[in-house]
């Protein structure tokens, strides 16, 4: 009733003229026509195939030796696990491998652990980044438990399952029965040393309990300091995983034959884990992959055959221009 | 405020009317009530009211608590609100899911914080619950305007005086003034004319344009005055509140009288007083207990297709997220099971099985992986995406405003922009299958004009038709340009500039106009005739407020129309009163004006069952002449046998008038001799005196007495004009594949023209026409035997629609040719007895369908049976109160705004000025709104399956254990800031034809109807393609650095790192996907793709560069490991297009050889624009040449 008086004073409810309220905004409405989609497929098979054999060939330039241990570094008894966990055997073992191909330096030395869940739920979680940066922080171990204090309430530093099953295998390497240095520096992220890891932070009460897992840590040396640590804690996405171990900082020569001491101390005999060790170079492209320099050629390959399947398709099969006749859903006969 | 100034015009009532007793003109309806059987239930149960009038004291009104007339219609109360939105909230499916998850978050059960879960469901239901609250608010706004509007109200010691709707009591006396709503249902007790007869308006109950006469009880008619009440007490004993607009039982005590009391004396709720200047009344029912009340249905909540279907899809997901949980459980039950073996060593050490929680117990396995399904449940919850209700939400009403705004749906005239009154049904109007509309008001402008008549055997009036010009275009006729020309000629010859058109008058013939008719061969007839049109009807004039002319007021606009014509023709009545109407003619011999006096004797009213209407004057010349008017079968009957030469040439006229949609009446007089008319009077008076059942049949026997032996006038023609661009707009709706079925009140042959005007039946479809309306049911149900009736009906009936069924088959299935026209009656019958069946096969069949003379109430009914029949979306169109049944009903309800009450418009879910702008709601706004809403879902769908497959497929090399691939605040930004803009602006802005080819291209509407954008093959595509992604993310990235050096400085790939390498894919991956799939790239497209890429990069480097024990797993991954790694761009950049490489091929292949619609349109506009390029191209290498 009300809006039936003053209309003098009335605004007039039209809406305003916009190109944008009216949905009239000037744009771009590609359409996938044979054309752009053959000249798409054709750029993507010119551009990934050289990709791919660049990609290729700096995989094929990285020299790898990879060297499975842990089945022969063992009795070969079914005691394997008990004889693992026996602080008292003796674990040394010896390997020897040849160079297939000059190697140069900086030559990467790996340990490669399979069917080991870093990324397990339970494992992830089971650290504490508080404790491991902020002294006062000590105490801050609930996400660690089972590995949080030890029996008598104390603190774990590090705590957490992670820690606590630090990798413990270690390798001697030697060229010639010259021992090859190898450098444990910076193997770890910078983050992790200058951020994550305290220098202020020593370890503490570490592997003390009445179950040992790993590795055990010097307890004078500060977290931000023990790059083995950092590198293990940086948990792994797959069960099959390798590990910086170390760097080699000479060339090695072709056929040279190199031998490696393995302390073997680390179980994996327990769930079925293999133990390799592996050395290698890196390129720009990192470790030996030929999956990428594989895969681009193939996308690329398969573009360029379809680019040209499309563009058979459409010389000798050209579709009808677009018809709007072609719509009529109603089949009847046209009325005039 | 308005108000007001009615009632100032009210007081002064016009002693013109004073005198008058109508109640004589109306010798049908304005019988005494008498005792019927439902008096004697007075007091009992359902007849137990009493209403103690103008007694406010009297405990006993007061003991009753009969409501006060406070009118509440809101959903909520302010105490209820939040229990009841919340209840309503949750009735949701989907919502108790994600309530669930929120709560189990918070156990340690879940992967990740509890935050991410809970924050976005509080986001969901608050922004639906505000949506509530305004539109609950808007109601209430509503109600307190009724509420507080003012109505004088008797009290004892200062007389009437104003008060608030909502104070009125039950028993109260009000006095309401001409054009005012009545305030509750009144009973009448008298009015400003004597015999306390009063007109009402009633559209907005039943949409019935025409007046009706309310008729209040002799005993206190004469209480007309404002003093008369001083002493005035009576009770009223009536029926309980019920919602029966049609019946009213009561009894009146008043003077220790008892009165019998009839819906005669009630004034309902919502109508309004014309013609009238004021009434009395009491208040009988209030609030809710109000006949309308009674009527209201609750506005149902109105859900789309897209959005039932939608939690279709979310059973499907949900389904395959409790799949993949249990698949993942039960690998990790077995694992879990294995980590201590049989001899009590621990297999996987480092994960402490000995001592551990019951998620890892080794030694309850079985619940370990009961509740990693839990956790499952809550990882892999991505698949349903809760912010895709968030962003539906958000969308819808975005959509909604660029709806309102659409200036192409801006109606001038009456200032009405189209407006969407609820934003859930967007893209439900790209799904219409049947449109049900209503005829008055909806397609044609419900304002009669005269347009042609028929006089002596000759036609007049040159004015086409809108009928007549499509039947002409359609006959392809090159119009004659020549004769349009002169018929604009011809106006503005007569002198009548086209903006001067008189309303109710659309009549140019030079022969005719302007007192030339003088010098036409019968011009005693066209004088005769034009005395009928100005002499037999019941409008009273009034002088003009501005003094220009004179007004009329009529009970129908078709008898306004023939005042009106009568006028523009010569004879202008200008003064009525009890026994005489006045008028100023031009006298035919002497060309003068002059004023004639007219004694009228009696009226022999218009009724539906009579069909025809009579006067008997005598004029000057002490002539008695009796004027009548009827449609052309009744009257027909009725001419003399030796009637005038003409008659055949004028039925041929009536019959071409008609089919050029005109609503017709035959015109004739008769003189009487006096002996004849004293004694036909004698029997007449006899017969109106009888009190009982018989009164009736009496005065119709003694009118059709002297309706005889009428001589032929000739026949008129009124046009109810089409609103403008309605056969167009039904054209293109009905080759869109839209059915179109109109609801009428009209009679067949009105309903049938009408139907030609606006192209609905078109001159080469077959008519299939079933109806009750045949002499031999009639015969029977005049005898009364019902149940011999009900045989025939059905007999009848069935023999219609197996006639129907054969001339179907026998057309070979073109629906296109078939129209089906049925009565209410029988349809209502059909609906009764079960026929439904082979009715509906008929009936879908049929390109159009016209439901004549049907009820409000059967408007609902039959499209109710449309919805339920076709299973598909219907849309019902009306403009009245009559509609609102039909429109609450329907999938959608469209209010035509404008020139009936509100009521329409509030009850719709989208209004619009005319009919036309339905083509543009549909087709246009329609045809987008559903493709973004489908495309928008399917791609959200897409987008989260191929992000949450990532996780399962991470989990199947995490042995099932429940860790998330990426960092907590990764999974909460991906649907809020790395791919919710982008859909958003899909469905918001994505076009994938403009308005102009929509329109062009009625066809693309299929894609609506056939629901082919929102297919399950089309739904389950995108989820495969979903799947695809992951799965090329996935396994791309792993393998592409799986254990080697990842970087070139021999660190490998962690935990970390992957988590972005993978989660940089999948970004990528989904908003290239999206800049493929849509079709309308403005700057805005641009930004928000491009922008969500970009935000990833930059997240991850501000995230990365908080300290640790904030940013986690996140810390420098960017700057340290990822962002120098070449492998990291490589394997982006190869992920990306292998995903995205399917889907283009799909598209290619699809676009190529199987096009959609909207493909082939894209294409032709493409090609065709193309064309015209290189034309212009080649006309300007032409031209340098």
């Amino acid at each position: 009733m009300s809006s039936e008086d003053g209309p003098s004073k009335k605004v007039s409810r039209k809406p305003r003229y916009s190109r944008f309220t009216q949905q009239e905004l000037p744009a771009c409405k590609p359409i996938l026509t044979p054309a752009l989609v053959i000249g798409i497929l054709m750029c993507l098979g010119i551009i990934f195939i050289p990709i791919g054999l660049l990609a290729l060939s700096a995989s094929e330039n990285v020299v790898e030796v990879v060297d499975r241990y842990d089945d022969v570094c063992i009795p070969s008894t079914d005691q394997k696990v008990g004889f693992i966990k026996d602080p008292a055997t003796n674990k040394t073992c010896i390997r020897t491998f040849t160079i297939p191909k000059k190697m140069r330096k900086p030559v990467y030395v790996y340990y490669q652990l399979d069917n080991f869940y870093q990324n397990h739920r339970r494992y992830v979680k089971s650290r504490s980044d508080r404790q491991l940066w902020n002294p006062k922080a000590e105490s801050s171990t609930t996400p660690c438990d089972p590995e949080g204090q030890t029996g008598d309430g104390k603190p774990i530093v590090p705590c957490g399952l992670i820690a606590w099953s630090l990798f413990n295998d270690t390798y001697m390497l030697s060229k010639n029965d010259a021992a090859l240095q190898i450098n444990k520096k910076d193997i770890a992220w910078r983050s992790d040393r200058t951020h994550k890891f305290g220098s202020n932070i020593y370890p503490k009460n570490f592997q003390n309990g009445t179950l040992i897992g790993g590795g055990k840590l010097d307890e004078s040396i500060p977290l931000s300091q023990q790059e083995d640590l950092m590198v293990w804690m940086r948990t792994s996405a797959l069960p099959t995983f390798r590990k910086l171990y170390g760097r080699i900082e000479t060339d090695l020569e072709a056929n040279e034959k190199i031998t490696v001491t393995i302390q073997n101390n680390y179980n994996t005999y327990s769930f079925n884990g293999k133990k390799k060790l592996v050395i290698s170079t890196a390129t720009w492209i990192g470790g030996k992959n030929d999956f990428i320099g594989k895969m681009y050629m193939a996308v690329g390959g398969t573009s360029i055959v379809l680019g040209v399947i499309f563009s058979l398709l459409y010389v000798f099969k050209p579709r009808p221009l677009g018809d709007p006749s072609y719509l009529s859903w109603n089949k009847s006969p046209t009325l005039d | 405020m308005n108000l007001d100034k009615v009632s100032d015009r009210g007081d002064m009532a016009s002693p013109r009317k004073k005198g008058i007793r109508f109640s004589r003109l109306y010798s049908f309806s304005c019988f005494r009530s008498s005792f019927r059987d439902e008096h004697s239930q007075i007091g009992l149960k359902g007849y137990s009211r009493v209403v103690y009038c103008n007694d406010p004291g009297n405990q006993e009104q007061i003991l009753p608590s009969y409501p006060k007339n406070y009118v509440s219609t809101t959903k909520y109360t302010a105490l209820n609100f939040i229990p009841k939105s919340l209840f309503e909230q949750f009735r949701r499916v989907a919502n108790i899911y994600f309530l669930v998850v929120a709560c189990v978050s918070y156990s340690p059960l879940a992967p990740y914080s509890a935050y991410s879960v809970l924050l976005p469901l509080l986001l969901v239901i608050g922004a639906t619950i505000g949506k509530e609250a305004v539109e609950d608010w808007r109601r209430k706004k509503q109600d307190i305007e009724a509420n507080n509007r003012r109505v004088k109200v008797y009290d004892k010691d200062r007389g009437f005086l104003k008060e608030r709707w909502k104070n009125l009591r039950v028993g109260d006396l009000v006095k309401v003034h001409k054009d005012e709503h009545f305030p509750a249902d009144l009973l009448l007790l008298s009015s400003s004319y004597e015999d306390g007869i009063c007109y009402v308006e009633t559209t907005n109950l039943d949409g019935e344009t025409n007046l009706k006469v309310k008729h209040a009880l002799d005993v206190t008619c004469t209480l007309n005055e404002d003093n008369s009440f001083e002493h005035f007490k009576a009770v009223i004993k009536c029926e309980d509140p019920n919602e029966d607009l049609y019946s009213f039982v009561g009894t009146l005590y008043y003077n220790d009288k008892q009165h019998p009391l009839s819906l005669q004396q009630l004034l309902l709720r919502d109508s309004k007083l014309r013609n009238t200047d004021y009434v009395y009344g009491v208040v009988v029912f209030t609030d809710h207990d109000t006949k309308v009340m009674k009527n209201s249905m609750e506005p149902p909540s109105k859900r789309s297709k897209i959005e039932r279907k939608m939690d279709k899809i979310v059973y499907v997901l949900f389904t395959l997220l409790v799949f993949v949980s249990l698949v993942g459980s039960f690998f990790f039950g077995i694992m879990t099971e294995n980590d201590i073996d049989d001899d009590g060593e621990m297999r996987r050490w480092y994960l402490r099985p000995d001592q551990t929680t019951a998620f890892f117990d080794p030694n309850n396995a079985l619940m370990a992986a009961f509740l990693h399904f839990l956790t499952g449940l809550m990882l892999y919850g991505y698949l349903i995406p809760i912010s895709l209700y968030v962003s539906i939400e958000i969308v819808k009403v975005l959509q909604v405003i660029f709806i309102n705004q659409d200036i192409n749906m801006y109606h001038e005239e009456t200032d009405g922009p189209a407006t969407a009154k609820t934003s859930n049904l967007n893209e439900e109007l790209g799904l219409v299958d049947t449109i049900l509309s209503d005829k008055t008001g909806t397609l044609t402008c419900n304002s009669m004009e005269f347009v042609k008549c028929s006089i002596a055997g000759t036609a007049y009036g040159r004015g086409l038709t809108e009928v007549e010009r499509a039947l002409a275009k359609r006959r392809g006729d090159a119009l004659d340009d020549s004769e349009v020309t002169s018929s604009a000629s011809l106006q503005s010859d007569d002198g009548m500039a086209p903006g001067e058109s008189v309303k109710g008058f659309n009549f140019y013939d030079e022969r005719v106009l302007n007192g030339q008719w003088v010098n036409e061969p019968h011009a005693d007839m066209i004088q005769k005739f034009f005395l009928v049109l100005a002499l037999c009807h019941t409008a009273i004039p009034e002088v003009d407020e501005e003094g220009k002319g004179i007004l009329y007021e009529a009970e129908s606009p078709d008898e306004a129309a023939f005042v009106i014509s009568a006028r523009e023709l010569g004879f202008e009545m200008y003064e009525r009163t009890q026994s005489h109407i006045s008028l100023r003619e031009l006298d035919h011999e002497s060309h003068q004006k002059i004023d004639r006096q007219y004694e009228l004797l009696h009226v022999l009213e218009f009724s539906s069952s009579r069909r025809r209407m009579s006067v008997i004057v005598r004029n000057v010349e002490d002539q008695l002449l009796l004027l009548s008017k009827g449609s052309d079968s009744v009257m027909l009957e009725r001419l003399s046998k030796n009637s005038q030469d003409f008659e055949d040439v004028t039925m041929e006229h009536v019959k071409r008038y008609a089919e050029a949609g005109l609503r017709t009446l035959v015109l004739a007089y008769r003189e009487l001799s006096k002996e004849e008319f004293s004694s036909w009077e004698n029997e007449f008076m006899d017969a109106k005196a009888t009190v009982g059942p018989d009164r009736d049949a009496l005065i119709e026997a003694a009118a059709d007495k002297i309706e005889r032996d009428l001589i032929l006038l000739g026949a008129t023609a009124v046009e109810d004009k089409l609103q403008k661009g309605v056969p167009e707009c039904i054209e293109r709706l009905e080759k869109a594949g839209i059915k179109i079925w109109v609801i009428t009140g009209d009679k067949m042959e009105t309903a049938i023209n009408i139907g030609f005007a606006c192209s609905l039946l078109r001159e080469d479809m077959e008519q299939i026409v079933i109806t009750l309306d045949s002499p031999e049911i009639i015969e029977l149900e005049r005898k009364g035997d019902k149940e011999a009736v009900a045989k025939a009906s059905r007999k009848s009936i069935m023999n219609q629609i197996r006639q129907g069924t054969l001339l179907l088959s026998s057309s070979g299935g073109h629906f296109s040719f078939l129209a089906l026209i049925i009565d209410g009656k029988s349809l209502s019958f059909i609906l009764s007895e079960d026929l439904e069946g082979p009715f509906w096969q008929l009936a879908v069949s049929c390109s159009s369908v016209i439901c004549c003379r049907s009820t409000p109430k059967q408007k609902a009914l039959i499209t109710r049976l449309v919805k339920k029949g076709t299973g598909r979306t219907t849309l019902a169109i009306g403009d009245g109160a009559n509609d609102v049944g039909m429109l609450q009903e329907a999938d959608i309800g469209v209010g035509i705004s404008g020139v009936e009450g509100m009521q329409a418009v509030m009850a719709s879910d989208f209004a619009i000025a005319q009919f036309r702008f339905l083509e543009r709601l549909l087709l246009v706004h329609g045809h987008w709104c559903y493709r973004r809403i489908s495309m928008m879902v399917c791609y959200f769908f897409y987008k989260n399956i191929a992000f949450g497959f990532t996780l399962f497929w991470f989990e199947a090399y995490a042995s099932f254990s429940g860790q998330p691939a990426y960092n907590d605040w990764y999974m909460s930004c991906y649907n809020v800031f790395f791919t919710s803009l982008p859909v958003i602006a899909l469905g918001v802005f994505d076009q994938d034809v403009s308005p102009r080819l929509c329109l062009k291209n009625p066809e693309l509407y299929q894609e609506g109807i056939q629901n082919m954008l929102f297919s399950w093959p089309r739904i389950l595509g995108w989820i495969l393609n979903g799947i695809i992604c992951s799965v090329v993310v996935f396994f791309f990235t792993t393998s592409s650095a799986v254990h080697q050096a990842f970087t070139g400085d021999g660190r490998v790939l962690d935990f970390e790192a992957h988590g972005v390498y993978m989660y940089t894919c999948v970004v990528w991956a989904v908003n290239c996907q999206m800049a493929l799939s849509i079709n309308y790239f403005t700057w805005m497209q641009h930004l928000v793709i491009w922008g969500s890429i970009v935000v990833w990069y930059a997240f991850l480097l501000i995230y990365g560069a908080f300290p640790p024990l904030f940013s986690t797993t996140a810390y420098q991954v960017f700057v340290e490991a990822c962002g120098p790694s070449p492998i990291f761009w490589l394997g982006t950049l190869l992920a990306v297009v292998s995903c995205l490489l399917p889907y283009v091929l799909y598209r290619t292949v699809q676009t190529e050889f199987f096009p959609m619609p909207h493909d082939i349109i894209q294409k032709w506009q493409r090609e065709t624009s193309d064309d015209r390029r290189s034309k212009l191209r080649e006309k300007d290498t032409l031209l340098c040449k």
